[in-house]
């Protein structure tokens, strides 16, 4: 028998999509002079008294494991952080765990949680990662898809349509990757009914909790009676500027934390050690940069967002997060066909919108999360290229 | 005078760069091109605003000349007036750039461009030193500028994100 017809690559993993990002990567990459809008991450360098603070662990040589969970002493500022910020009580001690990337505690919140065939719901346009996450853990991803004429909120009827017996969870993510959208209070007390009506387990991804400009943000377990079935999923990248720390956390009741934990001390072991302790200085005196990063970000957004719609490419108000996520419907191209043209022809890179999901496509994910001199070019180009067609 | 947050958020844009388009300040602050006319107006008539000025990197320029220097100035403050008597006598000369009244070991900070080191000593020996309510002088000649006003000479701020991520 020859290896040749033969995969050593398991079948799940053979049958998983490549991300449709890559691609648009490599092409990126290859050429001279791009305007990249479709950087997912924050544009500033972590603060400097971040970095400084894991300079100084390095001096000290704090260079071993941790607990498990996390130093005690950062669990203790994510709880104080928590309460002070979303008015959320959760016990360093028990309920809290500090992750590898918000991406980490994703995945194992799903391993976590998930029996073969379980039905995990995934709000699409959504995260890349979310339906491979719950494919690999076992289950099976059910799209809802939200509407784009409605700026992509998600609405309790759109969960009850999809849902079966073996419906396990729901991965909510507010603000929104690639949409920007943010939920209101009201907006998610409507789907914790849901939630509490068909004891659905919620994991709700917070990473750009910090990063919301318009009104107040509400946590999705600060709503009532949803503490209990939700798992929080946040971290240090988006809002602190520190994506190469890979550094986040989980906050969940016990049960549930204890089953990550398990997984995490197989899996993981812990968090790496200076990140710890970056992340420990970034709680205890980031949050004066945070809102200076907060407050640029909106200014951006403003100017990228209105330019957006002069040009003719409509454009709803993004309440959070970095990215504007414009309908590109009226060019009469799929939203593949515009970001490959714009890329090719102007070298502006967005992100097709037909990447993060079905209700994506007519839609390009632009990340504001560049300079104001970026953006202006940015447009200027989008305008250009938008006459010719 | 208390300012509105659109008020604020113009003069914060406009500290960091005073070279943004009307057009992109507007939208940045989401105003009306007239609205953000009219806030800048008042800003500047009220001296909210007292200056759009540009920060020059001139070591870069070849052939110009020029020291700064920093000069703790001790003074006998007069009767009624304070220190101001006294600063404003200062800050009248055109090679003074900056004057402030500080706490601690002296009382004025003053800051002296010149073309040379002789120069600004000759202003010390000869307008400084001499004016009747000053009682000793300490001056600092600066060396060289990291940072100034918030920015930093300078940085390298390529942007090291890849293309294109989640």
């Amino acid at each position: 028998m020859t290896r040749a017809t033969k995969t050593y690559v398991s079948e799940t993993v053979n049958r998983l999509k490549p991300s449709g990002i890559r691609r648009f990567f490599d092409l990126a990459a290859s050429m001279e002079g791009v305007i990249s809008l479709g950087v997912g991450e924050p544009d500033f360098v972590t603060s400097w008294s971040v970095r400084e603070a894991c300079i100084l662990s390095l001096e000290q040589g704090y260079t071993s494991y941790t607990a498990n969970a996390g130093l005690l002493e950062l669990r203790e500022e994510i709880a104080a952080y928590l309460l002070r910020k979303f008015e959320l009580e959760y016990c360093p001690k028990r309920e809290l765990l500090v992750t590898v990337g918000a991406s980490q505690a994703l995945d194992f919140a799903l391993r976590a949680i998930v029996d073969p065939g379980d039905e995990v719901i995934v709000v699409e346009p959504s995260f890349v990662s979310y339906g491979p996450l719950v494919t690999l853990a076992g289950g099976v991803p059910v799209a809802v898809q939200t509407d784009g004429a409605d700026e992509f909120k998600l609405r309790p009827q759109q969960i009850e349509e999809v849902i079966s017996p073996k419906t396990k969870a729901l991965i909510l993510c507010s603000p929104n990757n690639p949409t920007g959208t943010v939920l209101n209070r009201k907006e998610l007390a409507a789907i914790a009914e849901i939630a509490q009506a068909h004891d659905l387990l919620v994991i709700s991804d917070e990473i750009y909790a910090e990063l919301v400009y318009d009104g107040p943000y509400t946590s999705f377990p600060a709503i009532e009676r949803m503490r209990e079935r939700t798992i929080l999923v946040s971290g240090f990248s988006k809002g602190f500027a520190m994506t190469g720390w890979r550094l986040g956390f989980v906050a969940a009741p016990e049960e549930m934390l204890q089953a990550m934990l398990k997984i995490h001390q197989y899996a993981m072991m812990c968090a790496p050690t200076m990140a710890q302790y970056g992340a420990i200085e970034a709680l205890k005196s980031g949050q004066q940069d945070v809102d200076e990063m907060r407050k640029s970000y909106r200014r951006r957004r403003n100017f990228f967002v209105q330019s957006l719609n002069e040009i003719g490419l409509r454009c709803h108000m993004p309440g959070g997060a970095f990215y504007a996520f414009p309908s590109v419907q009226e060019t009469g191209l799929t939203s593949e066909q515009f970001a490959e043209r714009l890329l090719i022809e102007e070298k502006v890179a967005v992100v097709p919108g037909s990447v993060f999901g079905a209700s994506g496509e007519g839609y390009v994910r632009c990340s504001y999360a560049s300079s104001l001199e970026q953006l202006q070019e940015a447009i200027k180009r989008m305008r250009r290229f938008l006459s010719r067609l | 005078m208390k300012l509105t947050e659109k008020e604020l958020e113009i003069v914060e844009i406009l500290e960091k760069n005073a070279r943004i388009p009307l057009e992109t300040l507007a939208k940045m602050a989401s105003l009306t091109v007239e609205e953000t006319e009219d806030i800048l107006k008042k800003l500047e008539e009220t001296k909210v605003i007292v200056q759009y000025a540009t920060i020059i990197d001139w070591r870069k320029v070849d052939g110009h000349e020029g020291v700064t220097a920093m000069i703790d100035v001790k003074v006998t403050p007069k009767r009624g007036v304070g220190f101001d008597e006294v600063a404003e006598r200062i800050y009248r000369f055109p090679e003074v750039k900056s004057v402030y009244l500080m706490s601690g070991a002296y009382d004025l900070s003053v800051v002296i461009e010149g073309r040379s080191m002789s120069e600004v000593a000759h202003f010390v020996s000869e307008k400084l030193s001499t004016l009747d309510s000053v009682i000793s002088t300490t001056t600092h000649f600066i060396m060289k500028k990291y940072k100034h006003d918030g920015t930093v000479f300078d940085q390298g701020d390529q942007d090291r994100r890849i293309v294109v991520a989640p």
